[in-house]
């Protein structure tokens, strides 16, 4: 896992960049005068690359394609408005602590560039790697937490295991007390994982993609894929047909959908994963704490939210909302682990339609349709590799062909066997 | 939380289920014959419409039996109930059996 490419980084095109100076002149003005991030694109009639989906992915796919492959004739069609699905849905959390070789390069890779990403887009993300500490409630669990922990060490990436003694100094609200139905017998933490604003990720994209004279076009929504014979030609939108030499399809939830607009299968379920705040407290917990056993994860956002989630309802859906069976189950978690929060109100629960694959592992892949490219089945943890999964999606479009990082991830896993199972790496807070 | 009508002890909330996934999958009739393909299309390829979908259940706390339902994915509302085995009677819903892409593999 070598150092990663950022390309240009620069805003050179006129976007004016955001520094102190810039809101000191600005609060002169009433702060009336700054200009918008990103121009209100309309489509034109054709480009060399479409990415579909306006979410992290897609502005980030964009992105690299000018930023490292030097690709600017491009267009991201986002059938609502930028960040609107899941990438405003999820709970922001990042880490790269997985088992498999092939998910530590590919996570690892994200999170390298999480590290910096801020000054790269001249957008301040509010990366906070305040860390990612996952329990055990156990003697099984905390001894397959440890070989956990060797395996990822052997990547490179930072894990230690903890003693509930040290959890107890990390996380002073939780309950250690070995009464519990699930005790905690330990658990292992990751210090440079963390959270982001995930709409800032959004918006950060955006604006620098922009500025490479990428059209990110919202409120156009794909109605179909146009195709010439085994290759992709462009689309039909609510705007208008467009044409393209090459598709990338990043659009999580809906991914089932584009898939049959263009005549192809995937390994894909659409499923409600469901998270919730609280009302705003007092910094009660400055890291992130998740529980497989129990099934819940807790954060605490800088508003001072407390942001819960689970795992995703049990059947198929495009809904974006699911069942309170869920809800329930987390809370029953969270106060029997945090028995402080029990008075503390729900603020407000929301849903967000998730890709799940079989194996919990994405799909960073050709199809059978020449020029036609799909990066889904993220599943309930896209939000952690959103520029990793960017980068090597951009790569693979501008290339025609994978990278190292992304050629795991292929289609054919599905056929050859070669699954990459992380269903326990990925565990509640995926 | 879904409201489903188990065919054999009536209207229960959805807690009580297991959910079964994708109805109407043909295992490989002739495994020995099934090549990577066929078998990867059955194990992991998945039918994920948007709107009307045909769905196993099992009333896990109750009769603890299996039996198939029709239920949009976007509104969720079940509009037919029927035993496993056999096909819906509902129109909508058997026009999505048969545009589901495994009856031409099926056929081929």
């Amino acid at each position: 896992m070598g150092k990663v490419d950022r390309g240009i980084t620069a805003l050179t095109r006129g976007a004016k960049r955001y520094s102190l100076a810039a809101l000191a002149r600005q609060a002169l003005g009433g702060h009336m005068g700054w200009p918008r991030a990103w121009r209100d694109a309309a489509p034109r009639e054709r480009y060399q690359v479409i990415i579909i989906g306006g979410g992290g992915h897609g502005l980030a796919t964009a992105y690299y394609l000018a930023a490292v492959h030097g690709i600017r004739d491009v267009a991201v069609l986002e059938k609502g408005w930028i960040g609107g699905g899941n990438t405003g849905r999820n709970t922001t959390i990042i880490r790269s602590n997985y088992l498999w070789d092939e998910s530590a390069a590919l996570y690892e890779h994200s999170l390298k560039l999480w590290e910096g990403l801020s000054q790269d887009l001249n957008f301040n993300l509010m990366f906070s790697q305040r860390g990612v500490l996952t329990l055990a409630h156990s003697v099984h669990e905390l001894k397959e937490m440890s070989r956990r922990v060797n395996a990822i060490r052997l990547n490179g990436i930072d894990s230690v295991v903890m003693t509930p003694a040290e959890i107890k100094k990390l996380v002073p609200i939780i309950d250690i007390s070995p009464n519990l139905r699930y005790p905690v017998m330990g658990g292992f933490f990751q210090q440079r994982g963390g959270t982001a604003r995930h709409d800032a990720v959004a918006w950060g994209y955006a604006r620098a993609a922009d500025d490479f004279g990428i059209d990110i076009i919202q409120n156009c929504e794909v109605t179909a894929i146009r195709r010439d014979g085994d290759r992709v030609v462009g689309v039909d939108t609510s705007r208008g047909s467009i044409g393209a030499d090459k598709i990338g399809c990043v659009t999580s939830g809906h991914s089932g959908v584009l898939a049959a607009m263009a005549g192809i299968t995937l390994p894909i379920e659409s499923r409600p994963l469901q998270a919730l705040v609280s009302e705003p407290i007092k910094p009660v917990i400055d890291t992130v704490v998740m529980s497989n056993a129990v099934h819940m994860y807790i954060s605490q956002s800088d508003k001072g939210e407390l942001v819960l989630g689970a795992g995703t309802d049990a059947y198929n859906s495009y809904a974006q909302r699911g069942s309170l069976p869920v809800i329930e189950h987390m809370l029953e978690a969270a106060v029997e682990l945090y028995p402080i929060v029990s008075r503390v109100r729900v603020l407000r629960t929301w849903g967000g339609i998730v890709d799940t694959c079989p194996d919990a592992s994405p799909i960073i892949s050709k199809t059978s349709v020449g020029g036609l490219y799909f990066n889904c089945g993220w599943g309930t943890g896209g939000f952690k590799a959103t520029p990793g999964s960017g980068h090597v999606f951009a790569d693979l479009i501008a290339r025609d062909a994978p990278n190292a990082i992304a050629a795991p991830f292929a289609l054919d896993r599905f056929e050859s066997g070669r699954l990459i199972d992380e269903h326990g790496a990925a565990g509640v807070a995926h | 939380m879904l409201l489903i009508p188990c065919p054999w002890c009536g209207p229960r909330d959805e807690s009580e289920f297991q959910y079964g996934g994708e109805a109407h999958k043909k295992r490989p009739a002739d495994p020995a014959a099934a090549d990577d393909r066929a078998w990867g299309q059955y194990l992991y390829h998945g039918h994920n419409p948007k709107g009307l979908y045909l769905e196993r259940w099992r009333h896990a706390a109750g009769c603890r039996r299996w039996f198939n339902v029709a239920r949009d994915t976007v509104s969720h509302e079940i509009v037919e109930v029927y035993a496993a085995g056999d096909l819906p009677r509902d129109a909508a819903a058997r026009a999505v059996h048969a545009a589901n892409w495994r009856r031409a593999e099926e056929d081929g």
